[in-house]
């Protein structure tokens, strides 16, 4: 894993809310790597920071109340944190674009969906509107939307069409990374599997890199290479996708596979993993997970366990694996 | 579009009738005898009766009203005590000055409304943003009748910079206009403030900020595009205060305006003269008013695609 | 401010006591409503003291006592501020001091009385009309469009010049145009209500209407409606005044701080202080309540935040 090879780097980033009533402790100590054209699942539960990381990379965390505390971010080799607003606008919808969540809301009202694809091929491209308008029909015939529909509003269109203008908005300057919200969280299960298709054909016609962040561990198998599994605010367990999905290590990990209903093996009840996720704003000590963990032993309250590589690039973050 | 347009113009109509409707039982239950008005406590009592006779103030309620909107529809407010000369007439040559005025306000209170609005809610908290909203509640407080008369005992009498009445020369309107715009320039500002604040939020300010938009673009066009949809509803009601301000403003400053002319006709009990220049004003509003809906649906395409 | 409030929404316990806590914590940490109860606090105390922050005078020509706001003083006409007169004298030499001092009891009574008479005709039409619907809400929601198409002022000044000047005709006439306000208000926060299941849980056990409106779904409208009603003083008082300014509000020489500017504004010109405390006392008072009515909107529904 060199350092050139890989499209993005996170070493130790650390992201906090800084509020009234106290500090949340969104992001901590976070490392990932990306390598060209791969793409990695982010996957943890709701609140585990995986937005904060993902507006982290686009150093789009609303501030105030949130800040970059601490950590590098390589883009392509180059630390995006210590860059510029002006230079980071280059960037973002360029070489670093992002697909968020709710369709429903991300999109603006009161412009065509035509004229919010140009504003970015304008941002990024130098080229006449005209020109751009076009290219924008080009981007939504490319997602499967006709060009006559290209001068309605986002209020005509349904949500899985409104994810194929956001994917279109992405996509339509071929970014280097994409990242890639919950993208189809808000949508209706057969919509979903139609955008996760769209993005995987658009992903290997563009060659692009991609976060996937997700809860959903069907969508991982589905279109990531690799899998980061995220809990409270950090990467506990990365590995290659078939490895991670035979091999599981991490304790958190082994419980959310067993937290999944499968169809095929009913001999075991589901196994629900004890407690809840900790408030962000008042983290345990020690390992985050251990007073929900099985096997935790005294020393894991105590401190920070490191990730360990136990071969085959499979890093899990837990004193279990340390040899 | 234009069957919007349309059905809000129909809509008007019962609105204008209804308001004719007050207007006209308010006269219809003021003391006092129109035709003896007109004509003098001292005038014989044949030709009161004939006056009587000949404006059908001997029959009923309903057929007076009848006759009153259909007096009104043609462009007919009656005449007035003082003169008797055709109410619309003395409104007419006396609307140009009030509607001057009330534009004028109107240029300051949105000119600069919207953008500190704007500004304060893009720094939310920050000093500027205290200072606006503390200003903005002592505007909306200040009575703007007493407004302008301070401005006058400052700007006019102390420094000698502004002419204290008149409207003829731009120094005359600088002090009316501002007279009448400020409360509501606060007003909008508010309104803008809560407007934005609310907007800046939405998810696809962040898609606007992720495609790698300059700040100012996303503040100045994603954001305010959406933040003006409510305000532009508000600058329709501000415009109603406005044309009722023009009423205090106009005395103030001896404007030869309609407000200035029903205080006139206060003093001297001209109900003509009042209930016609009510009746004339709140016609504009419903007119701007008009105005405005047909704006809200050029800037919500929601509302224009739902008429097409 | 709204993070705080989820926090609050969150911890909060079920109890009423402890909402009303609550709600004072959020309005005591808001600088501006403090200060606008502090200005409100100090109107009706000087209301309620005005004979004795003011008192009466002995007149030397009339051989008694007569109130100090009516003791002219020709001789002393046009006097600027002084240890005497705080505020110096009027046209006829009356201590302008004492006018206002009891101009606030005309302006205070004229508020309220609109504000409550106002507020219940608004509330009950407005109830009517988001509990039942149909043909009464259309027929009121028609009306009070009619109302709003009239600025308020203007219908004020309509009103006011149909009945003739006086006390209870500018009450009558200023609390007409407020009731739209409150109709609306209350109707709004009824139709929202009405859906809620606990209206549903109610009537299952056979609550009858007037009783859901009165028990269930008023008391959970409170605070717009407290906030109307607060803001709404200060727009009672201002127009009341400004319906004193041309002549058809109460008439002088009561001390009345509208008619104070009418009567002062001749001689504006040459002595400002005849314009300047009756009418700075208009805008402190008014400026009172919207303080008032700005802080109460944050601490008692951090969601109206409009």
């Amino acid at each position: 894993m060199t350092e050139s090879n890989n499209m993005l780097e996170i070493k130790g980033l650390t992201i906090h809310y800084v509020t009234d009533d106290g500090v949340v402790r969104a992001v901590n100590d976070l490392n990932i790597a990306i390598g060209r054209g791969e793409s990695i699942g982010l996957v943890g539960e709701t609140g585990a920071g995986k937005t904060t990381t993902a507006l982290g990379i686009l150093k789009l965390v609303p501030n105030p109340p949130g800040k970059i505390i601490d950590g590098e971010i390589f883009l392509d080799g180059e630390d995006i944190i210590k860059k510029s607003e002006p230079e980071m606008r280059k960037i973002r919808g360029n070489k670093v674009s992002m697909i968020f969540q709710d369709p429903m809301t991300s999109l603006n009202p009161v412009m065509t969906v035509r004229d919010q694809i140009a504003e970015v091929i304008l941002l990024h491209e130098k080229m006449p509107a005209a020109k751009a308008l076009e290219k924008a029909e080009e981007m939504l015939m490319k997602v499967g939307i006709m060009p006559d529909r290209a001068k309605d509003y986002p209020h005509q269109f349904s949500g899985g069409m409104r994810q194929r203008v956001v994917i279109a908005i992405a996509l339509a300057c071929s970014p280097e990374l994409l990242i890639a919200d919950e993208p189809t969280t808000a949508l209706d299960v057969t919509i979903q599997a139609q955008v996760l298709e769209l993005m995987k054909n658009l992903k290997e016609e563009f060659n692009t890199s991609m976060i996937m962040i997700t809860h959903d561990l069907g969508i991982v198998a589905e279109i990531c290479d690799k899998v980061a599994v995220m809990y409270a605010g950090s990467v506990v367990e990365y590995a290659d996708k078939l490895e991670l999905f035979k091999n599981p290590k991490h304790p958190y990990t082994i419980g959310l596979f067993n937290s999944i209903p499968d169809i095929g093996n009913d001999v075991e009840s589901l196994k629900p993993i004890k407690g809840l996720m900790p408030d962000p704003m008042n983290l345990p000590t020690g390992c985050p997970f251990h007073p929900r963990c099985d096997k935790a032993k005294p020393e894991c309250s105590e401190k920070i366990p490191a990730g360990y590589d136990i071969g085959n690039n499979h890093i899990v973050k837990c004193i279990l694996f340390n040899q | 579009m234009h069957k919007y347009i349309l059905k809000r113009l129909l809509m008007l109509i019962p609105v204008l009738i209804g308001v004719t409707f007050i207007i006209f039982t308010l006269s219809y239950i003021t003391p006092g005898c129109p035709a003896t008005m007109t004509l003098g406590e001292t005038a014989p009592a044949e030709a009161i009766e004939a006056l009587r006779q000949e404006w059908g103030l001997d029959d009923p309620f309903i057929i007076r009203f009848v006759r009153y909107v259909a007096d009104a529809a043609r462009l007919n407010l009656g005449e007035t005590y003082a003169t008797r000369r055709p109410v619309m007439e003395e409104i007419l040559t006396r609307f140009p000055a009030t509607l001057q005025l009330a534009v004028m306000g109107l240029f300051i209170s949105v000119l600069l409304g919207i953008p500190l609005g704007v500004i304060s809610a893009t720094k939310q908290y920050s000093l500027f943003d205290n200072l606006a909203t503390i200003f903005g509640l002592i505007f909306v407080s200040i009575p703007n009748f007493w407004l302008g008369m301070m401005l006058v005992v400052f700007f006019s009498v102390n420094l000698g910079w502004l002419p204290p009445s008149g409207f003829e020369t731009p120094a005359q309107w600088i002090l009316p206009a501002f007279t009448l715009g400020t409360g509501q320039m606060a007003v909008v500002m508010r309104m803008s403030r809560s407007s934005m604040l609310e907007v800046i939020r939405q998810d696809y300010i962040r898609t606007a900020r992720a495609k790698g938009q300059k700040e100012s673009v996303v503040v100045w066009n994603h954001a305010l595009r959406n933040a003006l949809i409510p305000v532009v509803t508000a600058v329709g009601l501000t415009f109603g205060f406005l044309l009722g301000g023009a009423v205090l403003t106009e005395t103030i400053f001896s404007i030869n305006g309609i407000g200035r002319f029903m205080v006139q006709s206060i003093n001297s009990r001209d109900n003509p003269v009042i209930n016609g220049g009510v009746l004339f004003l709140a016609l504009s509003f419903s007119v701007v008013n008009l105005g405005v809906d047909i704006l809200y649906a050029y800037l919500d395409p929601r509302i224009k695609s739902q008429y097409k | 401010m709204s993070d705080n409030n989820n926090v609050n929404t969150r911890k909060r316990p079920p109890k009423k006591k402890s909402q009303m806590a609550d709600v004072w914590r959020r309005f005591k940490r808001n600088i501006t409503a403090m200060v606008g109860l502090f200005i409100i606090i100090i109107l009706v105390l000087t209301a309620i003291f005005a004979n004795v922050i003011a008192p009466p005078v002995f007149d030397d020509r009339l051989g008694d006592y007569m109130p100090s706001y009516m003791q002219q003083n020709l001789r002393n006409a046009n006097a600027f501020p002084s240890g005497d007169n705080w505020f110096g004298t009027d046209n006829f030499g009356r201590d302008i001091f004492s006018r206002v001092v009891h101009g606030s009891r005309i302006s205070l009574q004229v508020g309220f009385v609109v504000v409550s008479v106002s507020a219940i005709f608004g509330v009950i039409l407005g109830a009517i009309s988001g509990f039942y619907g149909g043909i009464a809400d259309n027929v009121l929601m028609r009306i009070i469009d009619i109302m709003l198409a009239i600025p308020n002022i203007l219908l004020a000044v309509a009103i006011a010049a149909a009945l003739g000047a006086g006390l209870i005709n500018v009450m009558i006439a200023v609390g007409i145009g407020a009731i739209p306000g409150f109709a609306r208000i209350v109707r709004g926060s009824v139709l929202t209500l009405r859906e809620q299941e606990f209206i549903e849980a109610a009537r299952s056990i056979g609550a009858n209407d007037y009783r859901l409106i009165g028990r269930h779904i008023l008391p959970n409208c409170m605070a717009p409606i407290i906030i109307q009603a607060t803001m709404g003083l200060a727009g009672a008082i201002l127009s009341a005044a400004a319906l004193a300014f041309i002549g058809l509000g109460v008439q002088p020489p009561a001390p009345e701080w509208g008619a104070m500017l009418n009567d002062g504004r001749r001689f504006m010109r040459e002595f400002w202080p005849i314009v300047m405390f009756p009418g700075g006392a208009i805008a402190m008072v008014v400026l009172g309540f919207n303080m008032l009515g700005d802080g109460l909107r944050d601490a008692l529904d951090p969601r109206l935040k409009k």
